[in-house]
């Protein structure tokens, strides 16, 4: 598979703390990419330094072209929808103008993708005027891919999908990004607290210690792995 | 327990109740006013003129509140520099109404170059930003001043001195007029943040910046964006005054308070809570000059803030300000 994300030796900091030591990793084109850890261990900077949100040092790639030197905003008009921590929702605006601020960085009608979003998300259309922030917290975390859908991404970022959410909530959530990959040939990178789902989710992943990669390699080979199971699956 | 975050948002509540019934009495009490006397409807009318205009203002400030989190000290000052403008262009020979929409077009480069220029660079301090907007509203004032001097000047009168009658009512074209100007120039202002692209992306880059910019909005300019709007409106605000008050450097500035006063109101947060809120000054302003005997001109503003004052103990977001809500 060709790769569509690279990281080598990047660096981050938060002023005078650094949170990444060199993080080098590939996301391959059409793959669920899995980043582990403890928290503090870099995994949400992992995805701001991709993203742009945080100054970031080292050789990032997307699709063939340097990532290191350019904002948030151009990593989306570049096929990157990062959807952070707390969902990004703009709580006051509608849920219909949170879809179109989704699709902001396109061109053109957005009738057939909303189609599609609906196809996903049924129930979105008879909520489309409600004021996006009196959604549930599950119903905030699909309007959130809703939106990173609307951008027509390459490659999707997501940030603890499960966060706060209900278990069953957690497992049609994961039924749902699961989909977006298989159908719309979504590749995601996704940061999990929850190991166990985040590795039947992934192909890959990558287990993250202080800054610094300490693990990587097929998600199945990572669930047998001794220090695995006893750091994050507890069993 | 893990996976539990608090997070703010926020929600518009609108109107509530007892403020929806509030204005529903106003209307009502205003409505029977004007029929039982014609010098109330005047008074009513022109209140309502000059109470566009203090909406207009109070709009600008509200525009600059929510996508920078700062009062612009310097909107009356800009607005009234911009009228200079106009005035400048038709003693160059142009009629009132070509030199009012070139005017526009230069509040609005105007407003965006003293965003990049003198705001940006310290926006991540509110009060750097507040005291750089001061300093705008002192250099803008000396500049006005050196270049066309303190002396009143007259622009051509844009509406003419008719009057229109209704019955026993006189009304002046004049307050018709700027009445009609404002208030279409709040709703193309309305229409382009409802229905645009551009407008959605500015509403975005006000409410979260670090959000909006996620999903591909240029939040530096959108805030650019917003100053040269924002300037836009104080520039219709500024012409629209000039025919009742003339050309003078200190034109804008009972008018700022004014605005300030409706602004907040209105609720600081709310649009439509500042152009409501300066139509209710405007008005009740007015109406209390011509029936409190004792309300004399030095008198009318410490009233409107004393009631401003009452309203703020009552409801202390403002009329339609926002309650944060929080949601796990």
């Amino acid at each position: 598979m060709a790769e569509l994300l690279a990281l080598e030796n990047v660096t981050a900091r938060y002023g005078p703390v650094q949170a990444l030591h060199g993080v080098s990793l590939t996301v391959a084109e059409g793959e669920i990419a899995a980043l582990l850890g403890a928290n503090g261990a870099g995994k949400t900077t992992t995805l701001r330094a991709v993203s742009g949100t945080v100054r970031r040092d080292g050789e990032i790639r997307f699709a063939g072209s340097g990532l290191s030197r350019i904002g948030p905003d151009s990593t989306a008009r570049l096929g990157i929808a990062h959807v952070p921590e707390g969902r990004g929702t703009f709580a006051e605006l509608t849920v219909w103008e949170n879809l179109r601020l989704g699709a902001y960085t396109r061109r053109g009608a957005l009738k057939d993708d909303f189609a599609r979003v609906q196809t996903y998300f049924p129930w979105i259309d008879e909520r489309r005027h409600q004021q996006a922030g009196t959604l549930s917290g599950g119903e905030q975390q699909m309007l959130a891919l809703a939106r990173a859908f609307m951008q027509r991404p390459r490659l999707l970022l997501l940030d603890e999908p499960s966060l706060g959410l209900a278990p069953l909530l957690v497992t049609e959530i994961f039924r749902i990004i699961k989909e977006l990959n298989e159908h719309e040939g979504l590749t995601v990178l996704v940061v999990e607290q929850n190991a166990h789902i985040a590795l039947q989710l992934a192909q890959n992943a990558f287990v993250l210690e202080v800054g610094r990669i300490a693990l990587a390699g097929p998600s199945s080979e990572l669930e047998r792995h001794e220090s695995i199971r006893r750091s994050y699956l507890g069993y | 327990m893990l996976g539990l975050a608090k997070r703010k948002t926020s929600v518009t509540t609108g109107g509530s109740l007892p403020v929806v019934a509030l204005l529903a009495a106003v209307c009502v009490f205003l409505a029977i006013g004007c029929a039982v006397s014609s010098i109330f409807a005047q008074q009513t009318v022109a209140g309502l003129a000059q109470g566009a205009i203090y909406g207009s203002l109070a709009l600008a400030l509200v525009l600059i509140y929510r996508a920078t989190e700062v009062i612009n000290f310097a909107q009356g000052e800009m607005a009234m520099a911009t009228t200079y403008v106009a005035y400048q262009l038709t003693i160059w020979g142009l009629t009132f109404w070509l030199a009012f929409f070139v005017t526009l077009l230069i509040a609005f480069a105007f407003g965006v170059i003293v965003q990049v220029v003198f705001i940006r660079p310290v926006q991540h301090s509110v009060i750097a930003v507040v005291i750089v907007t001061i300093g705008l509203f002192i250099l803008i004032d000396g500049l006005v001043t050196w270049k066309w001097g303190g002396e009143l000047r007259f622009m051509a009168a844009p509406f003419g001195n008719n009057v229109y009658r209704l019955g026993s009512v006189t009304l002046s074209r004049q307050d018709i007029g700027v009445l009609l100007v404002s208030i279409l120039s709040v709703i193309i202002l309305w229409a382009l943040f409802k229905f645009t692209k551009i407008g959605l992306g500015m509403r975005a880059a006000a409410l979260r910046p670090a959000a909006a910019s996620l999903v591909g909005v240029r939040v530096n300019w959108m805030l650019a964006l917003g100053w040269g709007l924002a300037a836009v409106l104080g520039a219709v605000a500024g012409m629209m005054t000039e025919p009742s008050t003339f050309l003078q450097p200190t034109m804008m500035q009972p008018i700022l308070l004014y605005a300030f006063a409706a602004a907040v109101l209105g609720g600081l947060e709310s649009p439509a809570g500042a152009a409501i809120g300066g139509v209710l000054i405007g008005v009740f302003m007015n109406l209390i000059g011509q029936y409190v005997d004792f309300a004399t001109a030095e008198l009318r503003l410490p009233i409107a803030f004393a009631v401003l004052l009452v309203v703020l103990l009552v409801k202390p977001n403002g009329l339609f300000g926002r309650r944060q809500v929080r949601r796990v």
